[in-house]
């Protein structure tokens, strides 16, 4: 097979860090490439560079076997490589035809040229009109008669004629061309035919504000397409799909390969490449280690290609000892910005020792559901019932005042060491706080907390953790110009007496936190900002996970995670299941929720589709779950992959018999 | 009383039509230049500056005293708007502290010059009929007066505003700078040239503001240019958040604007009340961005990237 594009010695630095070093790769017309590698490893820089987003400082770059120099995305073009990145590169309140036609060039106008054109074409039809005007008037005609209108009025309109006279005919033409309509009819036809021949379904003139993740993938290739790439560079096309729009995808990208474009995928998940690839090049610390057929390969070569040594991916899940209810939540309602019901009459039970896993569509309410229990988002109506569990351990001063105190022990909260119920009347003041002071009030039972009138702040202090990885890492939890240590002191803060912030806590956790879950970083003193996307999230999950809390809610802890650190984090979430956290999950990748979780709730809509026991559910049927208040249009869709599948299982069956 | 109130509140109203609409395109290419105040107050003043010397050279044609003023301006604002992008594109300097910069400059150079040349004052006067007085009619009936009583100038910012609608939504060149405002990073990897539209955008719209300095010194203050432009120029960039970012409105709005400042004058008021009626225009400006932000519609909220600089190798 032809090469396409051949990549030669390429370095890439910035500053002190080394993106890629001496990569030499090759890209073949007609087939499918994965470009396989951890996060950070430097693919994204080696595509960015092809793509004319950054310039290498060494090596050269060959397209159809003639070296050239791409400076600049428009260079790129030039050699028809298109690359859709991550993170969509799309004007948000321009329609979808507006994006795909932005940037694209005026059509060859030469005004002098056109002006002349017209003026001869009409110059010819004045003076024929004219002769026939002379005769009409020498024949006794008169201006006010029904003939001479038809006269003026045939060959030439009255108003192109008016026209002439100002001579702004050639203008007018200028300006047509030079005005933007996207719905003239080559557009539309080029448009068409793109969308006609890989089966896109995309209205063309709704906003991208409007649009699905999905849908704004769909925006870009389409883009790309038009721009008439015969490359195509797609970064991480499935982090954001759920498993049947993948499937769409994937057979966009067939019908690509066999109109003979060259495709080439970044991604790091080793099931997808098994499935569309045709050959994987692994990328490891900047360089390139090996490229591969996928037909000769096997996950776990990959895996130890790509990692270095050899991993364990079988996710270890224990069952949960004594699981008891430590969250609550009763019909629980939130609104979104908008208004409308993100999160529609929710009620489950979290306990304690246990992951819930919660599947879903993305933008299906669970973010609004972990930020309305986290006290970030007005909880409309519902109770989030919080057992906090206090069973013979001491009060403190910490959460609860005197006042308080004396109040509980009248109700009959507290027992004494020994087991004798607890009457503080008559006690003077001094003799309670020693009491406090030296633990001998005692929890009877778990204290049982509606969290919904709480301040975030206090639901924190209760030990309700949010880890929340948003799509943008950096907007929440983390503040990307302060360096690790000073991020670890966000949460710390407020704990010690001094005027001046404690730095050495939070630098012996930041210090840990690199360590333990080898956070690749210059020093502790980076700012967050610099990191790569999963090593920031390293270093928030880490920071949660620290404050040793009772109910830890982690959001896409794993998004954009290279498969070493997405294990690192599975094994930190076990670690807190066996202390007897609750964990709550939310995650994207079925097989991942279905392996890690003991029971998974199922978001559609904002409304619970189902409780099921992960152990027990497949995967289609969760899927269908999530589909269960989707439109219509997926659902059959879905339902359709579905039955294919299901017909070619009883074929392979049929022939085995 | 109307009829006046009216024709007088239209007059005014191209001022600040001139510095919104330079604004607006300024903004739409991601640049939140705060130095319009001293754009236009530079621009009245390097204007009057050359009908003085005209003056003084004995050059009495209307031609030339129409026009050269007129190109002065436009090539002193777009200095400015030079000096702005500069600053910003080039050196990557914090735009709101630039354009905050540019005012005091703007409005400290623009008065040393008129003090400098203050004893020029009476002839320029008389100039200034010359730009009041071309494409007026004079007419007793309303209509005349209400719309056909202005100068030269305030047809133009009309039709600059109008030209400005245009070019911004049905034009290529206004989809490319509309993309530049919104995602430059999108913009460039569609190979638009994200420095030359921002630097050309800033200088198109500095020298429509200056042009805004120019007609209020010449048409509506009749010469008198001792006066300080700044408010005038805080006010066309309120009219732009007003406005929503479109030009075609900003003609409705700026009659409004220009109504609210003069109204004191036709009501019996105090001088202390008439003050507090020239805030009113902040007042409605701070309310519709209320009413923008309940409302959230996408259509009405400022370009995305507005206020911030773009830097393609940052990662």
């Amino acid at each position: 097979m032809e090469n396409a594009i051949e990549m030669k010695n390429i370095t890439k630095t910035f500053g002190s860090v080394i993106a890629n070093k001496n990569v030499s790769l090759e890209i073949r017309k007609g087939e499918i490439l994965s470009v396989l590698g951890e996060n950070g490893c430097g693919k994204t820089t080696l595509m960015n560079m092809i793509a004319g987003i950054y310039y290498p400082d060494e090596g050269q770059i060959f397209v159809n076997g003639e070296e050239v120099t791409i400076k600049n995305p428009k260079d790129a073009f030039r050699y028809k490589i298109g690359m859709i990145h991550q993170h969509f590169k799309l004007v948000d309140v321009f329609t979808a035809a507006d994006n795909i036609i932005l940037g694209e060039k005026m059509p060859e106008f030469n005004l002098r040229k056109e002006y002349k054109r017209l003026q001869k074409k009409y110059k010819g039809q004045f003076k024929a009109l004219k002769a026939q005007e002379k005769t009409y008037f020498e024949e006794g005609g008169s201006r006010f008669t029904k003939e001479y209108g038809e006269i003026v009025r045939k060959e030439t309109g009255v108003f192109n004629r008016a026209l002439l006279h100002i001579g702004s005919l050639g203008w007018i033409k200028l300006w047509k061309h030079a005005k933007f309509n996207y719905l003239s009819a080559m557009r539309v036809k080029k448009l068409q035919a793109i969308v006609d021949t890989y089966g896109f379904q995309l209205d063309l003139s709704k906003k991208i504000y409007e649009m699905s993740v999905s849908e704004k993938q769909t925006v870009e290739i389409i883009k790309t397409l038009y721009r008439g790439a015969e490359i195509l560079i797609l970064d991480e096309p499935t982090a954001v799909l759920t498993p049947q729009e993948i499937r769409k995808l994937f057979e966009v990208l067939r019908i690509m390969r066999e109109n003979g474009k060259a495709v080439v995928i970044i991604t790091h998940k080793l099931n997808e490449v098994m499935e569309i690839s045709d050959r994987v090049a692994v990328l490891r610390k900047g360089e390139h280690i090996a490229t591969v057929n996928t037909r000769e390969t096997n996950e776990k070569q990959l895996t130890e290609m790509m990692v270095g040594k050899k991993v364990d991916l079988n996710i270890a899940r224990k069952d949960p000892v004594d699981p008891k209810p430590r969250l609550i939540i009763e019909h629980m309602t939130v609104k979104n910005r908008d208004g409308i019901n993100a999160v529609d009459d929710v009620s489950f039970t979290v306990n304690g020792g246990e992951i819930l896993g919660i599947a879903g569509i993305s933008g299906n309410g669970q973010k609004e559901l972990l930020e309305g229990i986290a006290g970030l988002q007005k909880v409309e109506c519902g109770d989030i019932i919080f057992h906090n569990p206090k069973k013979n351990k001491p009060v403190t001063f910490f959460h609860h005042s005197l006042k308080k105190i004396k109040r509980m022990a009248a109700e009959g909260f507290f027992h004494y060491p020994n087991g004798e119920k607890v009457d503080l009347k008559g006690k003077r003041k001094k003799e309670i706080v020693e009491l406090v002071n030296k633990e001998q009030i005692l929890f009877y039972e778990d204290e049982i907390i509606d969290l919904r009138h709480r301040t975030p702040r206090e639901i924190q202090e209760l030990g309700i953790k949010l880890s929340f990885v948003p799509e943008d890492r950096l907007n929440m939890g983390l503040v990307g110009n302060m360096s690790i240590v000073d991020n670890m002191a966000l949460r710390s803060y407020r704990k010690g007496k001094s005027v001046f912030v404690n730095k050495k806590r939070p630098k012996n956790l930041a210090d840990t936190i690199i360590r333990d879950l080898e956070v690749v970083t210059p020093s502790d003193m980076t700012p967050v900002r610099r990191l790569s996307g999963g090593n920031v999230q390293k270093v928030l999950v880490g920071r949660e996970i620290s404050s040793s809390p009772k109910v830890l809610m982690a959001a896409y802890p794993v998004r954009g995670l290279d498969i070493n650190s997405s294990y690192l984090i599975y094994n930190l979430l076990n670690q807190q299941k066996e202390k007897n956290v609750a964990v709550v999950f939310v995650g994207e990748d079925l097989d991942v929720l279905l392996a890690l979780s003991d029971r998974l709730v199922v978001l559609s809509g904002g409304k619970v589709a189902g409780i099921v026991d992960a152990r027990t559910v497949t995967k289609e049927e969760v899927g269908l779950m999530m589909l269960s208040r989707a439109s219509v249009e997926d659902s059959k869709l879905f339902a359709d992959a579905l039955g294919k599948k299901q017909n070619d299982d009883e074929k392979e069956e049929g022939e085995n018999d | 009383m109307i009829v006046p109130f009216l024709s007088e509140a239209l007059k005014l109203s191209a001022a600040f039509l001139y510095g919104s609409t330079g604004e607006i395109v300024i903004e739409k290419s991601g640049h939140l230049n705060l130095g319009i105040p001293g754009v236009m107050s530079v621009g009245g003043a390097v204007g009057c500056v050359t009908v003085y010397y005209l003056l003084k050279a004995k050059i009495y044609s209307t031609f030339l005293l129409l026009f050269l003023p007129l190109l002065t301006t436009i090539v002193a604002g777009g200095l400015m708007g030079l000096l702005y992008s500069f600053m910003t594109v080039t050196l990557r300097a914090n735009q709101n502290v630039t354009g905050l910069a540019l005012t005091s400059l703007g409005v400290g150079l623009a008065g040393y010059i008129m003090t400098q040349k203050g004893e020029a004052a009476l002839i320029v006067g008389k100039t200034s009929k010359i730009f009041a007085s071309l494409f007026q009619i004079q007419s007793e009936n309303w209509f005349v007066k209400i719309f056909l009583s202005h100068g030269l100038l305030f047809y133009l910012a009309i039709i600059i505003a109008i030209v400005t609608q245009i070019v911004l939504n049905r034009t290529r060149v206004g989809l490319h700078l509309r993309a530049v405002g919104e995602n430059p990073a999108t913009a460039d990897s569609a190979g638009i040239n994200v420095t030359a539209y921002r630097y050309i955008a800033t200088i198109i719209g500095s020298a429509i503001a200056a042009i805004g300095g120019h007609f209020t010194i010449m048409e509506y203050m009749g010469g008198n240019w001792e006066y300080i432009l700044e408010g005038f120029g805080w006010l066309s960039v309120a009219l732009v958040i007003f406005t929503v970012w479109r030009p075609a409105l900003s003609i409705l709005g700026s009659v409004i604007f220009g109504g609210l400042y003069i109204a004191a004058a036709y009501i019996n008021v105090s001088f202390a009340q008439t003050e507090l009626i020239k805030t009113i225009p902040y007042v409605i400006t701070i309310i519709v961005l209320i009413i923008t932000s309940i409302v959230g519609s996408k259509k009405a909220q400022p370009p995305a990237s507005l206020g911030m600089n773009y830097f393609r190798e940052e990662r």
